[in-house]
């Protein structure tokens, strides 16, 4: 099951990056982030500096990411709001706004 | 020269979308240097601008805003109930303007949408391909009859944060134990729907502490409100002297006297020691004037790109826009600020929109140690912003004191969160 989940963002990843080179000349500074990703910063912060007990998503594990998604999605981790939320975004989903996390710094 | 240099640019912006998706309109960045005018430095503007910078270094964006500093709504129930400072809900545009954000300190008093320009207070004239409008909401001025400038002075609505927040906030320390305060709080549409329950909450606990023979009531022109369930049971529990009046109680105000500070609603009428009217409302002024307002006083907008409905190239965000089920908060103007951010730079790129998707997260506190939420996904569906069958809700209704004490936790980390991305 990993495996199959590990071979998924690597195929993400792929497109990711295609997209990146063909979008160079608008997204100089940054990759264009996929539907939802920017909405996750109203409560994950962007920078380390900010007191909050939400953790940053910036550079962490795409796998990690998505396997925690799943976990708030399907109840099997304890949350506040995470579980409400996570039920609204599917795998495909998931998976692309977990890459481009990774991806960043 | 410069012809030269644009062939060039063009040339390559076009062999791009030719190996990407095929692109008819006529890319505005290959023209020259793209403008996006932004008016309204709020949750939804600032996040707007700042947003578009991220996402493209090389747009020239311009922000403007008639305030230097700007006061955040959220929390500031926290300051009218004592809990804390006017100070900590004040922010400046210095980041901005280190994004290479052109920040003007002007209000904006005129749309002129067929040359596709901005007039300014002080004259001047900002040229756009994109404007953004993020006005907030202008309070409807004797819509409740009584309630005018002055009237607020007196009875402060407090639902602009900044000196009508201090002003509410003086006027509970000034009042003897005993007194009776009065909320009322208006039909649906309005800025932050479990505002006025959020105020009651922490006015509440103010008086509970300090001024234990005290009693508030809140006047409501609705039976139904956000997370009732949960304010009611709380209530119920903690605060004992808070009386809620729905509409089909004789709750509806109808008129104000404020030099009696006495309310009339239809059943009778109710004097206080401090009154706080909540407003009817409607979008900004500057979305009127832009022609971006319906009949309601609302913005309706393409749920996509935010591009206003009956006006090309104006997209609104926020409070003033018609959001479908997204509520009027600060959450929802940042993520809509941010979706739309991306829209604009793919519309001036000549390239194909993708379909947002979108959070909200609205935090109240109950009490101090005392947080509740509602939360919720939406995406276009049919013409609007509809929510994501089976996500969002409400917290528990069962939930022990430690799991109210976390959502309390995760309320200020999200107001540090959200100030940072947007002013810090």
């Amino acid at each position: 099951m990993h495996g199959g989940v590990r071979m998924q963002v690597k195929c993400f990843l792929a497109v990711v990056t295609a997209t990146c080179v063909l979008n160079a000349d608008v997204f100089a500074a940054s990759p264009e982030p996929p539907p939802a990703a920017m909405a996750c910063s109203g409560c994950h912060p962007a920078t380390a500096s900010v007191q909050t007990p939400v953790p940053r998503l910036q550079g962490r594990n795409a796998t990690e990411i998505i396997e925690q998604m799943q976990a708030f999605r399907d109840g099997k981790r304890e949350a506040t709001v995470m579980g409400r939320i996570a039920k609204g975004f599917s795998d495909p989903e998931i998976q692309a706004i977990a890459v481009w996390y990774a991806q960043l710094n | 020269m410069i012809a030269k240099r644009l062939n060039r640019r063009s040339f390559l912006r076009n062999a791009a979308a030719a190996a990407t998706a095929p692109s008819l309109a006529c890319p505005a960045i290959a023209q020259g240097q793209a403008r996006v005018v932004v008016v309204g430095g709020g949750f939804g503007g600032a996040s707007a601008a700042r947003a578009l910078r991220r996402l493209n270094a090389k747009v020239a964006i311009t922000l403007v805003e008639s305030n230097r500093t700007f006061t955040a709504c959220p929390f500031s129930n926290g300051v009218i109930a004592g809990l804390r400072d006017l100070k900590e809900q004040q922010f400046g545009y210095d980041a901005a303007a280190k994004d290479s954000i052109n920040v003007v300190f002007a209000s904006a008093t005129g749309i002129d949408a067929q040359a596709r320009s901005v007039i300014l207070s002080t004259g001047e004239r900002l040229g756009y391909d994109r404007l953004v409008l993020s006005p907030g909401i202008d309070i409807l001025w004797n819509a409740l009859p009584g309630y005018d400038e002055a009237a607020a002075e007196v009875m402060p609505h407090a639902w602009k944060a900044g000196e009508q927040t201090a002003l509410l906030r003086r006027q509970l320390e000034a009042m003897e134990d005993g007194g009776t305060v009065i909320i009322s709080a208006p039909a649906n549409p309005f800025r932050c729907p479990p505002g006025p329950y959020e105020r009651a909450s922490l006015i509440a606990h103010y008086l509970k502490v300090r001024k234990p023979r005290s009693k508030l009531i809140v006047l409501d022109a609705k039976d139904q409100f956000s997370k009732q369930r949960l304010f009611q049971d709380a209530w119920a529990k903690l605060y004992p002297n808070l009386e809620w009046v729905a509409l089909s109680s004789g709750g509806k105000v109808i008129a104000v006297d404020a030099a009696a500070k006495t309310l009339t609603t239809d059943f009778g009428r109710h004097k206080g020691d401090v009154v706080n009217i909540i407003p009817p409302q409607s979008a900004g002024r500057i979305a009127t004037t832009a022609g971006v307002a319906d009949r309601t006083g609302w913005c309706a907008i393409d749920p996509v790109t935010f591009e206003s409905k009956p006006v090309p190239n104006i997209h609104v965000l926020g409070d003033a826009c018609i959001a479908g089920a997204m509520p009027k908060s600060a959450f929802s103007a940042n993520a809509q600020a941010k979706a739309c951010a991306a829209a604009i730079v793919r519309l001036l790129a000549g390239e194909p929109v993708v379909k947002p998707k979108l959070i909200n997260t609205c935090y109240s506190l109950v009490a101090p140690d005392y947080g509740i939420t509602v939360a919720g996904v939406y995406q276009p569906a049919a013409g609007v912003l509809a929510e994501v069958k089976g996500s969002g809700g409400v917290s528990p209704l069962q939930a022990p004191a430690a799991y109210r004490a976390q959502e309390a936790l995760f309320a200020d980390g999200w107001f540090r969160t959200i100030t940072a991305e947007v002013f810090g």
